[in-house]
């Protein structure tokens, strides 16, 4: 071994510093591990699929490839329920919450890929023929005539899956950089996917992708100081380094101030939020709503997992911080929120305005009580389902060019389509936190945490942002039933199969949660705290 | 404390300062004489290639060149601290190779798909 | 009442686990409700057979009642308690909905009066309803509502006990409003929904102040503490489940929408409106025996509110025309005596429900007797243009007759066992009060004697004053055969229950027993209500029988008129209620559009502008979003150094 390529080993691999030193076989947890790589063996495997399987078989392969692994995974994941393991030499930490946010991730991925599989293989999809094409050009339109299918968007939400799987569950900031990054380079892509407004689309994606470029770089310069400061990226000795020094390090404030502004762009918190409007509105609804539910509930794990475990020690540092997050973030969902014109806009300002109030619970933490953690999980799994629900509807509401997302179109759909529109209304009354939906017990939660936690201003706060958005809510309601239905409304598409399913699901699992809480609240009770 | 700052100060005006001054400097010394080579992009001394003005764009071959390129760069530059950890005696052997294995399988796969789906023929 | 009454009252506690026929407790609400589902979402399909489908499940739930009844009856007093758990509703932390259904001798009762009585009324409907076009509708909503009256009275908590509570509510809207194309129809449900809500707004604040108390909805709970708990609490729960009872079962003052509820189909106002949901306000009054036991506050409240209701509703009784009005005004009264009888505690719990019960046979009889009337007058309602059916209906008159001697109280017949017992224990009480009581229930059986004297005699006697195409006849088997067996009872039953103390007995381990149950009709009470009752008939045949009855109502003094026009009820609704209620709201509505209003509008301006202000931060620039996360990130960075100071 030359000299030159020992240096370089020891340069970019701790543990081969020294060649006399053999390297040890690393402890993984398999089973522990099992979600993660069902998942990510899936996407891979739907990679080849790509490469293998015919066109006209694609669709219905990864269809089922997808659906299949997403359940598998589910099934992985209820089987670990009582596993409670830090593995891969303190990569990876599978504990209750752990365990509880990947399976909320895959009950919602689940939902949302039912959307994506009906939208992606139906003759009038939502997703462009050939992303590469220009828009409006005779190749386009060659590319729709050929019928051709991006059935890519099946191994590349799966990749997105398996980087949601693993951000909440890593355990140092390498693992959690490489988790963040597997879930949003996918969605990079598929928010640029769209089939009609394509520029708009394609916007979309290269403002997601700047902007989560640029907050990426913040994490990784966060993670570069916290390294300067613990010697270490691991939160465990993160969490050591800081319980053994008294005196504050700017080094590791600033750190975690770097690490936690590409967490909270990562779950829409202001000032970190503008990408959420834009990127809402121009991805294709299913992927919309993909990204809304899963992203937010992934990157509260990680935000959680990072503030509580690694930072624990610096909470009486981060709390007023993250109370002015909190605070900006509800405001700005709410007020904005007001003067939206176009239904998926709307719905993100909704999601920025949530992200505030589950910011509530996590600054209402006081370490040591598990409350605000669990009230956390809990409206982390009534928000993903009321969401995918939400954009499902919003799938559905037409026109000749596409879904009428303006509320204007919305006028009077209350009487063209009974139905549909009860269901929006059901869904907006649980964003609003009204009963008899999950909504109610979900803000109950945060709210009660944050309270006890004393965090009585952020409450206030919390209660008029949720006054003003349930303003919008129902004034969405108003204008669907109280108001007169245009002459060319929107056609409202009878939903398919996979559709109903996943609106089925939604209103179910809102509905149920919003009668009877209490077994899922016993659940988020007992799956955390975080392991430390 | 504050102190601790200072050298990190002095880094960043120096940075600003040299940029100025490189700016201002080379106006100020150098000759101008423009003429179409040099304001034609600069590659490597060939002819430029045809540029996306006026709505052209960038052939897309271009694009997959690069990335196979990195793809296997990366590839390479992992294999090096790999081959030193497994030259050692006593280690796990066994485990690095199979996850090695695991590994360019997956570099491949994704080679395949570029493969399968025509992205390596050039027209 | 005396120590060793409260002390019975209090046994009713221990409950014994369900077994044998007793598990299956919930299907007695679980099949009429399930045939009103099927009636409900099965339409047009349903309507060649939704009316057998609609009789055939209270007759289902009856017959599951009398084996319920007998298995109850098996079993020694003290264990006559049976609870059926289905499962108990967790909503969050300790507010749970227990599913409970209790089967004890108070509640069997009940089930057995709603479903026997309701099974004949069905079977009548099938005559009565059978040229509606609406009639598989309206099989749907009976359902619906015995399902819901089952639910109240089987219920062991109050939560399940106001979901009943408002389920009926809700059919007596229904049906009341059955005939919506009416205005009238559609103005008298309305009007019973607005009233019932005051009352419900009672029931669900003593619900709400249980919870708070005690912490539980359950009787067993509730109950078991309510001695030990805070006397003026107590005091404010039965004050509040009273004006509960008030609304449901028209008691002064939330009286007035019972005789508008007339206006649905007869056998509604024979189901619903005498027999059965009216009373549910005594029933609540019974069930909650050991919170008023507690209170004589409360106790006295709704004795007050009986014996005033009992001559209200006798009063206006005695001068109108309309068949169903001059009855439902005598439903009104009748509950007022037993209002009366439970407001007296142990003493009267017993007499109140037997009068209840026997009130459900013989008035659910006139009823079906003044739709067989109805029926063959081509829905005439006016008693003016009748006269002389005797003839032309003898079985319509004789089972109407016998109704009408048991609700005057004539020696014999049922209502004069549960009526006079009332009255004796009335007097009973003592004091002032119990005299006071005593003879507002005196008078009130003189009036009750004359309004349906003449109900009677205008009816089935003197010459005829038809209108011109009137061709009385007798009504179908279908409709002739629940009147006689209802008949039956309306002699029979007070009998059964009354003599030898068997239903006090029986009821005693939920409510409690007085000492002496004994009947005396031939004591000094007794005979004085003979009396006064040939007194009052005597009145009513001289004025109706021996004169010409105008086929015009002639004009009258003022307490006549006023007693035409409800004892001006709706007059004292809207100068009492409705007026200040508008001036109040008026002036609430002034200060809400200048002072919260403003603030709102305000506040919602304020939002509005800042929102289309913040909105053009948004703008679309990827550069200023990256500017701005960068100032934030600036931002952030320095708040945290500076929080560390």
């Amino acid at each position: 071994m030359s000299p030159a390529i020992a240096h370089v080993a020891a340069a970019l691999l701790p543990g081969a510093a020294d060649p006399t030193t053999s390297f040890p076989t690393p402890h993984l947890d398999y089973r522990a591990l099992l979600p993660m790589l069902i998942v990510g063996g899936v996407a891979t495997l739907g990679v080849l699929v790509e490469a293998f399987v015919p066109r006209g078989k694609r669709g219905i392969t990864q269809t089922v490839l997808a659906l299949g692994g997403l359940v598998a995974a589910m099934v992985a994941v209820v089987s670990n329920t009582s596993i409670r393991n830090i593995t891969a030499e303190g990569a990876i930490s599978v504990d209750g919450p752990t365990l509880f946010i990947q399976g909320t991730v895959i009950a919602v991925s689940i939902g949302a890929l039912l959307l994506i599989a009906d939208r992606a293989l139906a003759s009038d999809a939502d997703f462009a023929a050939q992303a590469a094409d220009v828009p409006g050009s005779a190749a386009e339109q060659a590319s729709v005539r050929a019928g051709f299918v991006h059935t890519e968007v099946f191994p590349l939400a799966m990749f997105a899956v398996a980087g949601m799987l693993l951000f909440p569950a890593a355990n140092d900031l390498i693992t959690m950089f490489v988790g963040l990054e597997v879930l949003s380079l996918p969605l990079y892509l598929l928010a640029g996917m769209a089939r009609r407004r394509r520029l708009l689309s394609q916007e979309a994606a290269l403002k997601y992708f700047l902007l989560g470029a640029f907050s990426s770089a913040f994490f990784v310069y966060g993670m570069a100081l916290v390294y300067g400061y613990a010697g270490s990226v691991k939160f465990a000795d993160i969490a050591t380094a800081l319980s053994s020094s008294t005196h504050g390090d700017p080094l590791i404030i600033v750190g975690l101030a770097l690490l936690g502004i590409a967490l909270i762009f990562k779950l829409s918190g202001a000032p970190f939020h503008w990408w959420t409007p834009d990127v809402y509105q121009g991805a294709p609804t299913p992927i919309t709503a993909f990204m809304a539910a899963g992203t937010k509930i992934a990157a509260f794990g990680a935000l959680m997992r990072v503030l509580f475990v690694a930072f624990g020690g610096l909470s009486w540092d981060w709390r007023p911080i993250i109370w002015g997050v909190a605070i900006v973030t509800m405001v700005v969902g709410a007020v904005i929120g007001v003067t939206q014109t176009d239904v998926k806009r709307l719905l993100a300002y909704s999601s920025i305005a949530h992200a505030g109030f589950l910011l509530t619970a996590v600054g209402g933490i006081t370490v040591g009580t598990a409350d605000s953690e669990s009230s956390v999980l809990f409206y982390l799994v009534a928000y993903g389902f009321m969401t995918i629900g939400a954009f499902a509807i919003v799938m559905l509401v037409r026109d000749a060019d596409g879904e009428a997302n303006h509320l204007s179109r919305w006028v009077g759909l209350g009487r063209r389509s009974p139905l549909i529109a009860g269901i929006f209304a059901f869904f907006l009354l649980a964003f609003a936190g009204l009963p008899p939906t999950s909504g109610l017990w979900a803000k109950v939660a945060v709210f009660k945490a944050a309270y006890e936690g004393g965090a009585a201003p952020l409450v206030i706060v919390g209660m008029l942002a949720s006054a003003v958005t349930a303003y919008y809510y129902v004034r969405i309601i108003v204008l669907m039933f109280f108001q007169e239905p245009a002459v060319d409304g929107p056609t409202v598409l009878a939903p398919t199969v996979f559709t109903s399913a996943a609106v089925v699901i939604g209103v179910a699992a809102t509905l149920v949660l919003g009668i009877v809480p209490q077994p899922l609240l016993d659940l988020a009770g007992k799956a955390v705290p975080f392991l430390r | 404390m504050v102190f601790s700052y200072v050298p990190v100060l002095a880094l960043f005006l120096l940075a600003g300062g040299f940029a100025v001054f490189s700016i201002i400097a080379g106006r100020l010394s150098g000759p101008r004489r423009y003429n179409r080579a040099k304001y034609d992009a600069y590659e490597c001394g060939i002819e430029p290639t045809p540029q996306p003005i006026g709505g052209g764009r960038f052939p897309v071959k271009y694009y997959l060149t690069a990335m196979l390129f990195i793809v296997f760069d990366i590839e390479i530059i992992f294999l090096y601290p790999w081959a030193v950890a497994f030259a050692q005696k006593g280690g796990a052997t066994v485990f690095l190779f199979v996850e090695m294995v695991l590994f360019i399988v997956t570099v491949f796969i994704a080679y395949v798909y570029v493969w399968r789906r025509g992205g390596l023929e050039w027209d | 009442m005396t120590h060793a009454a409260l002390h019975a009252a209090a046994t009713l506690t221990p409950t014994m686990h369900t077994t044998g026929a007793f598990s299956f407790t919930w299907l007695l609400v679980v099949i009429p409700l399930t045939s009103a589902t099927v009636l409900l979402l099965g339409g047009r399909r349903t309507n060649s057979w939704g009316h057998l489908l609609g009789v055939a499940a209270p007759v289902a739930s009856f017959v599951l009642g009398l084996i319920l009844f007998a298995q109850l009856i098996g079993k020694p007093a003290s264990e006559r308690s049976f609870d059926n758990h289905l499962f108990s509703w967790t909503f969050v932390g300790n507010f749970k909905a227990p599913a409970n259904f209790q089967i004890d001798p108070l509640s069997i009762s009940f089930v057995l009066l709603i479903t026997g009585v309701g099974s004949l009324i069905h079977v009548y409907s099938v005559g009565y309803m059978a040229h509606d076009p609406g009639r598989r509708r309206f099989f749907a909503y009976m359902n619906l509502f015995v399902s819901a009256m089952l639910l109240l009275v089987l219920a062991d908590n109050y939560l399940a006990l106001y979901v009943g509570w408002e389920g009926v509510g809700l059919a007596s809207y229904l049906l009341i409003g059955f005939w919506y194309h009416k205005p009238s129809a559609r103005t008298a449900a309305t009007k019973a929904f607005v009233v019932n809500r005051v009352g419900d707004f009672g029931l669900s604040l003593a619900v709400m102040l249980m919870f708070a108390t005690f912490g539980s909805f359950t009787f067993t709970n509730v109950f078991g503490a309510a001695g030990s708990a805070d006397h003026a609490t107590m005091t404010a729960i039965g004050l509040l489940l009273l004006l509960g009872a008030c609304a449901k079962s028209a008691q002064v003052p939330l009286q007035s929408w019972l005789g508008d509820a007339m206006e649905g189909p007869t056998p509604v106002s024979a189901l619903i409106h005498a027999a059965t949901m009216v009373t549910a306000g005594v029933y609540l009054v019974a069930r909650s025996a050991p919170i008023f036991n507690v209170t004589p506050t409360a106790r006295l409240a709704v004795t007050v509110v009986g014996a005033v209701t009992l001559l209200f509703g006798a009063i206006i009784g005695c001068a109108k025309d309309d068949i169903k009005k001059a009855l439902a005004a005598s439903t009104m009264s009748q509950i007022g005596y037993m209002m009366l009888a439970v407001g007296l505690g142990p003493a009267g719990y017993a007499f109140g429900i037997a009068h209840l019960l026997t009130h459900g046979f013989f008035k659910a009889g006139l009823f079906l007797g003044a739709g067989s009337v109805m029926h063959g007058m081509n829905d005439e309602v006016d008693m003016r243009r009748f006269g002389g059916l005797g003839k032309y209906m003898p079985w319509t008159f004789a089972t109407f007759g016998l109704g009408y001697l048991a609700i005057i109280g004539f020696p014999g017949l049922s209502g004069w066992f549960t009526k006079d017992a009332i009255i004796e224990a009335a007097y009973h009480k003592g004091g002032t009060s119990g005299y006071l009581l005593g003879s507002a229930a005196l008078v009130g059986v003189v009036l009750t004697a004359y309004y349906m004297t003449r109900v009677m005699l205008m009816t089935f006697f003197g010459e005829k004053r038809w209108a011109e195409d009137a061709h009385p006849h007798e009504s179908p088997e279908v409709m002739k055969w629940p009147m006689v067996i209802l008949a039956i009872g309306s002699v029979g039953l007070g009998y059964l229950l009354v003599l030898g103390s068997r239903f006090a007995d029986f009821l005693a381990p939920v409510v409690g027993k007085a000492e002496d149950t004994a009947f005396k009709p031939i004591g000094l009470v007794g005979i004085l209500t003979f009396v006064v009752m040939l007194a009052g008939i005597g009145v009513a045949y001289l004025q109706y029988g021996r004169r010409r009855v105008p086929a015009v109502a002639p004009v009258a003094g003022p307490l006549v008129v006023a007693a035409r026009h409800d004892l001006l009820g709706d007059a004292f609704n809207e100068s009492v209620f409705m007026r200040p209620g508008q001036y109040l709201t008026r002036l609430l509505v002034f200060f809400d559009y200048r002072g919260i209003d403003g603030f709102v509008n305000g506040f919602a301006a304020f939002i509005g502008g800042t929102s289309s202000r913040f909105r053009r931060v948004q703008t679309g620039f990827v550069r200023s979003y990256a500017l701005s996360m960068f100032g934030g990130a600036v931002v952030l960075v320095a708040a945290l150094l500076l929080v560390r100071g």
